[in-house]
């Protein structure tokens, strides 16, 4: 088994690009990526790709070189980008292959998504009478938890505030002004105690990562950022997830929970070790939540560590260092790979004015999907 | 007098002292379901009726028109912001629901007893009913 790195990194800007399909930002950022890794298309022996609302990932070979290799598309809701990382990086690790790609790119229309009951496995009623949307479940955590462990408006103002300030210093990012945290809670509600500024929109990008087993890396004079622990987990009974019309009385586990225990576990190492850490901010509370359930605070005790900083470029764990979601928006093929992107641009210290202090070590990211799922990736240098 | 036809079959139970939630409670553990399983699945539940109190677990305010389709209820001309939100039902199960409540009265813990509620009008005129939770004006339990 070999150790697996990344070895190249590359991205198409998040956001709204007219000229360009989603497909066109995805093979924008497989080039930029190849060229990063200094290895030519030909040179790839297999491929995960994902995108949700552009097509099929594959649809890429035709433009990249009809080279005959191994594509596997990946569809796993909004966790679709750490599914291919992870996927690829498994691959890499059983010694069958040693290089390959993960790659995800997106384009949605403006505006929510618009799902249909029939699609998750539950009755028309539930969308008919106004249940089948993402934002209530998003606002209805949050909600509970705020009651539970003292949490703020006011700090899920300073998460938003946070991350348009981190988003104007990414060159990728979607949103590049600076918001206020006044701004942000004078913003029009969405689904209380949400504001529009605390949600992160639909968008378009792309972005590549290559991987490659120790030895090529070597080779390649690439060996500077390793995958120390991945994992992908599932919801487990008693889990609060969307679209559920009942919860089971007896609570559990989410699956971000299980997903970080089981990615530190694999990585020997525990949260006081993460320099620097990019957390599934769907919305503010998301990030708020993240924190506790990836293990970085106890429950509660972001109310005081957000008002101190710690979250911020300047802090002790900066989370979110490109703005995250909510600066970036979400192409659900591209957005957990982003993740990865920023994290391996900040470990190699090529982040420029928004990078961490110190030259970061190690980097931790977690994508959180519909209908349940999370998938945790540790880079380390 | 408008006919009043429920959303889903199988979905509410209509008594004198008012209407109740259909679930399932799976025979080999005792856990409740709701909606009441269908299908193949549905041989693993027995059929009950849930207990029509319960004490509000979360919520939140829809503050703009869904999408239709899928929603029903009418379109941005006529929306109005309405209140959503899970209701524990003690021992059972907790329950997404709409709430028939004023907004800024909503708070955990508050004791809610099930009702019936609108959402739209048929074309042969039938009112489509649905399933709400209203406060109870009883002495509150913490959540």
């Amino acid at each position: 088994m070999s150790d697996v790195f990344v070895v190249g990194a590359g991205i198409h800007r998040f956001g709204r690009t007219p000229e360009l399909s989603g497909l066109e930002q995805g093979v924008h950022a497989v080039r930029e990526a190849l060229a990063d890794a200094g290895v030519e298309w030909r040179d790839i022996q297999f491929a995960f790709g994902g995108s949700a609302s552009a097509g099929n990932a594959d649809a890429a070979l035709p433009l990249l070189g009809l080279t005959g290799i191994q594509f596997i598309n990946v569809a796993n809701g909004c966790a679709t980008g750490g599914s291919a990382l992870l996927s690829a990086y498994w691959a890499i690790k059983s010694g069958e292959f040693d290089i390959g790609i993960a790659m995800g790119f997106d384009k949605h229309p403006r505006g929510a998504f618009n799902p249909m009951p029939e699609d998750s496995g539950l009755p028309a009623w539930y969308g008919q009478t106004g249940m089948m949307l993402t934002t209530q479940f998003f606002a209805m955590k949050i909600r509970r938890y705020m009651a539970l462990y003292g949490i703020s408006t006011q700090t899920l103002a300073l998460v938003a505030e946070k991350a348009f300030a981190n988003g104007a210093l990414a060159p990728h990012a979607w949103r590049r002004e600076p918001v206020s945290a006044e701004a942000v809670l004078a913003a029009p509600m969405v689904s209380d105690p949400l504001t529009k500024l605390m949600f992160c929109s639909p968008a378009e990008g792309g972005v590549a990562l290559v991987l490659a087993g120790e030895k090529r890396a070597r080779a390649l004079g690439r060996s500077g950022v390793r995958i120390a622990g991945a994992a992908i987990r599932t919801r487990v009974e008693g889990s609060f997830e969307v679209f559920s019309p009942s919860l089971d009385v007896v609570r559990g586990p989410s699956p971000t929970s299980l997903a970080a225990r089981a990615a530190f576990e694999h990585a020997g190492i525990g949260p006081d070790d993460i320099d620097v850490a990019q957390l599934q901010d769907t919305e503010s509370g998301a990030e708020i939540m993240h924190l506790a359930e990836n293990e970085f605070c106890a429950d509660g005790a972001q109310e005081r560590l957000i008002r101190d900083g710690v979250t911020r470029l300047d802090g002790a764990l900066p989370v979110n260092t490109d703005g995250g979601c909510l600066a970036c928006g979400e192409p659900i093929g591209a957005s957990g790979l982003r993740q990865i992107y920023e994290n391996v641009v900040q470990l190699r210290g090529e982040a420029g004015e928004r990078q961490v202090a110190g030259t970061p070590k190690v980097a931790y990211s977690q994508v959180y999907g519909a209908p349940g799922l999370s998938a945790v990736t540790i880079l380390q240098r | 007098m408008t006919r009043m036809m429920p959303v889903a079959a199988d979905l509410m139970e209509f008594a004198p002292d008012g209407v109740r939630l259909v679930a399932g409670r799976r025979r080999s553990d005792g856990k409740f379901a709701f909606p009441l399983p269908g299908g193949p699945a549905g041989a693993e539940y027995e059929r009950v009726t849930l207990d029509r109190i319960g004490l509000l677990w979360s919520w939140t305010i829809q503050r703009f028109c869904p999408k239709s389709p899928p929603y029903a209820g009418g379109d941005a001309a006529s929306f109005r912001p309405f209140a959503i939100g899970y209701v524990e039902i003690p021992g059972q199960i907790i329950v997404e629901a709409r709430l028939l409540a004023a907004f800024d009265s909503l708070h955990l813990g508050m004791r809610m007893v099930v009702d019936t509620l609108p959402i739209w009008t048929a074309a042969d005129g039938s009112e489509m009913i649905s399933y709400a939770f209203r406060p109870v004006e009883l002495p509150e339990v913490p959540a």
